[in-house]
């Protein structure tokens, strides 16, 4: 399969573009993720549709670039009339996102149901673009996306620092002086172009995810900034690759929903995986802070015995030590023979020693 | 207007009616989004209810995807509590998952379903009046309008049973808590219409419509008024409204009658935001106007009263000096100057403003002395 990848001109072509697609828009869904905007690559997938009809319209041309610009424009208009809305009214992101993803869409439905019926012109190649249809994928598609997600990471890369700062703390990059309003559209024109390059790739519905996965599973190994861009935009090409050669060694498994998957793969595994804010590692972690609490309850427990018995060497059947501190007490107990804080007088008795005790005023504080 | 015609108006009403209902509590709660993540999950759930079923017009269907509706919901909020992630991402984690595995489905057994993607997401609201609903020999309309009337019917019901319950929660869920409801309960009651919803309305008009019409009326209704069984009716209203005229735009282009009422539902949402009474745009400039020119007024009372009697009042009153001394745009400055007139504020003799007495009470109101 390795070797098709390779040898295999289509197979090689698909998964370049998804390789592509996954870099650009892993890393900058990275701010996305970031700024919570996650769905607004779902939004602006969405309004692009009726700027894809209307650049076919104007033009009369099928030019991957032509179609990509026009949804590229639609997309960023969109994303500003959000801003908008949210700007001026009391209607909040999450429904102002959803109207105009709505919305847009059927403007675009419209225009391109009235193109089909109207012109005699085939529309094949517009279509494409609300389920995308990777397998297509030609090599002059391969540089539309280069292109525009070349430019876009450019970008993106030149203005690290005010985007940066613009995503942790945009009230003070206000203070300093910023400009963040423009930074704020500058940086959502990128998302938009990274956004229209994948359409035809996966198309309109799956888009969003290619935006939102790769971050949000590239989020859960790091807390850098760049490190976190850099994971995600690997996610973006492991599951691009993983998609396009899954896909075409089965029959019938379409390449967009099969890089989807992948994607979901991705960001499962890292949810419970990754070190110390992944689930597996959280509930070690937890169960690690329980033994120890127990630990140390068990001590005190045995402490305050020896005290009130007035002798060290006294033993205390494990049934008594149940009492406070629950049947798992067998397990502290050994803990604490191993550390030497406590030793077995007999058969299921237990006292604490001199270092035990010792250490049990320690942790009182005395 | 034909029969068709006026069938295929009868389903896009009722259609938009059913969905502007449960969109005032999704956009109340800030949970519009998720009738776009369940729209499209819906689809991995009609599909495995075909493949338990066997028959795309069993009423399991409707159930299998309310389920995959619910359990959209349950993912989401699962990831969430995770805290690994937020709301915005488990939202766009979860449904392309779910309508990835459904869009497999689908491709890898296209033989036996008779289902296409492109209808689940577009709809074809043309073609509700081919599909007829007989029940004892006898045309009770199409099926889609029978579909839908029930699930109309249903989230009218619920909605009134649990008027109260719903408003509090949404405006107050901790006091709702408080007070003994389950705001969870209820959040997963209002999920599960919305749900039902979107799987009946998926077939007469697509997954993006149904947000559309979920989301854009009961929004613009919001911008219109305060009060909930208004914004309810409101959004009715406007849905219904939509719907119709959709209809007659898809007519006029020969275009896609969804797709058209989309466009009439951003029509109308954007009228509201610019022409709502009070929080329209055009409203809101219009106010920001005036109290600018009424603020100039009470400055320019006060400038005079400052001056009334002393030395310089000869100089400081001339009106074609006051943009010097009150630093105005000369043409700003004779419109105040105007307004004021016309209220009785002051007068003007030999180019000089005097005070009048409605003037001086207005500066001393202004000063609050």
């Amino acid at each position: 399969m390795i070797e098709e990848l390779f040898s295999d001109y289509t197979l090689r072509t698909v998964a370049l573009g998804a390789a592509l697609l996954g870099v650009v828009s892993g890393s900058l869904g990275t701010y996305a993720v970031l700024r919570r905007q996650a769905l607004l690559g779902d939004a602006i997938s969405h309004a692009a549709l009726p700027g894809i009809a209307l650049a076919f319209l104007l033009t009369a041309s099928k030019a991957p670039v032509v179609l990509t610009l026009g949804a590229a424009l639609a997309g960023w208009a969109g994303t500003l009339l959000v801003m908008a809305v949210v700007r001026t009214t009391r209607v909040k992101s999450d429904s102002a996102l959803a109207i105009v993803l709505s919305v847009f869409f059927g403007v675009g439905l419209v225009l391109l149901t009235h193109l089909q019926r109207s012109a005699d012109a085939s529309q094949a190649g517009l279509d494409r673009y609300l389920f995308g249809q990777a397998a297509a994928l030609l090599e002059r598609d391969l540089v539309t996306i280069g292109l525009f997600g070349g430019v876009a990471l450019g970008v993106a890369l030149a203005c690290w620092k005010e985007f940066k700062l613009l995503s942790f703390d945009p009230d003070f990059a206000a203070t300093i002086g910023l400009r963040v309003r423009a930074y704020d559209v500058l940086l959502t024109g990128l998302l938009v172009l990274a956004v229209v390059v994948g359409l035809q790739t996966v198309g309109v519905v799956l888009m969003s995810a290619m935006v939102v996965a790769p971050a949000a599973a590239a989020r859960q190994w790091t807390d850098r900034l760049g490190v976190m861009m850099a994971l995600a935009a690997l996610f973006g090409v492991v599951a691009g690759v993983g998609g396009a050669v899954v896909s075409s060694s089965a029959e019938r498994m379409p390449t967009g929903p099969t890089i989807v998957l992948w994607l979901t793969g991705l960001v499962v595994v890292s949810l419970l995986a990754a070190p110390r804010r992944g689930l597996v590692w959280r509930f070690a972690a937890d169960r690690r802070r329980a033994g120890r609490l127990r630990l140390g309850a068990a001590l005190a427990d045995l402490d305050a015995l020896a005290v009130r018995h007035g002798s060290l060497e006294h033993g205390h059947s494990v049934s008594v030590l149940e009492l406070t501190a629950g049947r798992g007490v067998g397990r502290s107990l050994a803990a604490l023979e191993e550390r030497g804080w406590a030793q077995r007088t007999a058969e299921d008795e237990w006292a604490i020693t001199e270092a035990g005790r010792d250490e049990a005023r320690r942790r009182r504080g005395g | 207007m034909t029969s068709a015609q006026l069938e295929i108006q009868l389903v896009a009403v009722v259609v938009a009616v059913a969905c502007a209902l449960p969109g005032v509590f999704l956009v109340l709660r800030r949970l519009a989004l998720v009738s776009d993540a369940i729209s499209h999950a819906v689809l991995l759930g009609i599909v495995l209810a075909f493949f338990a079923v066997g028959d795309l017009s069993s009423p399991l269907l409707l159930v299998g995807a309310a389920a995959t509706g619910l359990l959209t919901v349950f993912l989401i909020e699962l990831l969430q509590r995770t805290r690994l992630v937020r709301e915005d991402a488990a939202i766009g984690l979860v449904f392309p998952a779910l309508f990835s595995v459904g869009v497999i489905l689908i491709a890898r057994f296209a033989d036996t379903v008779h289902l296409d993607t492109d209808v689940v997401l577009l709809g074809e609201l043309a073609f509700a009046p081919f599909e007829r609903f007989v029940l004892f020999g006898w045309d009770w309309g199409p099926e889609a309008l029978v579909e839908m009337g029930f699930v109309l019917a249903l989230n009218v019901l619920v909605i009134a049973l649990l008027y109260k319950e719903l408003k509090l929660a949404t405006f107050d869920p901790g006091l709702a808590l408080a007070l003994g409801f389950s705001p969870a309960l209820l959040h997963y009651g209002l999920m599960a219409l919305v749900s039902i919803t979107a799987v009946g309305a998926f077939d007469a008009v697509g997954s993006i419509l149904v947000v559309a019409l979920m989301v854009g009326p009961p929004a613009a209704a919001y911008l219109l008024t305060d009060r909930l069984p208004v914004m309810l009716g409101l959004a009715a209203l406007g849905g219904a409204a939509s719907a119709v005229g959709g209809f007659w735009l898809a007519h006029a282009l020969d275009a896609s009658i969804a797709g058209s009422i989309a466009a009439v539902v951003g029509i109308e949402f954007g009228a509201a935001v610019l022409f709502a009474p009070k929080r329209g745009v055009v409203a809101l400039a219009r106010r920001h106007a005036r109290q600018r020119v009424e603020f100039a007024e009470a400055m320019l009372a006060i400038h005079l009263l400052q001056h009334e009697g002393t030395p310089e009042a000869l100089a400081e009153s001339r009106v074609d000096h006051l943009d010097e001394h009150l630093r105005w745009e000369r043409s700003f400055a004779r419109r105040v100057v105007r307004r004021a007139e016309r209220r009785g504020y002051v007068v003007t003799t030999d180019g000089r403003l005097l005070l009048t007495d409605r003037g001086r009470a207005l500066a001393r109101t202004a000063l609050a002395v």
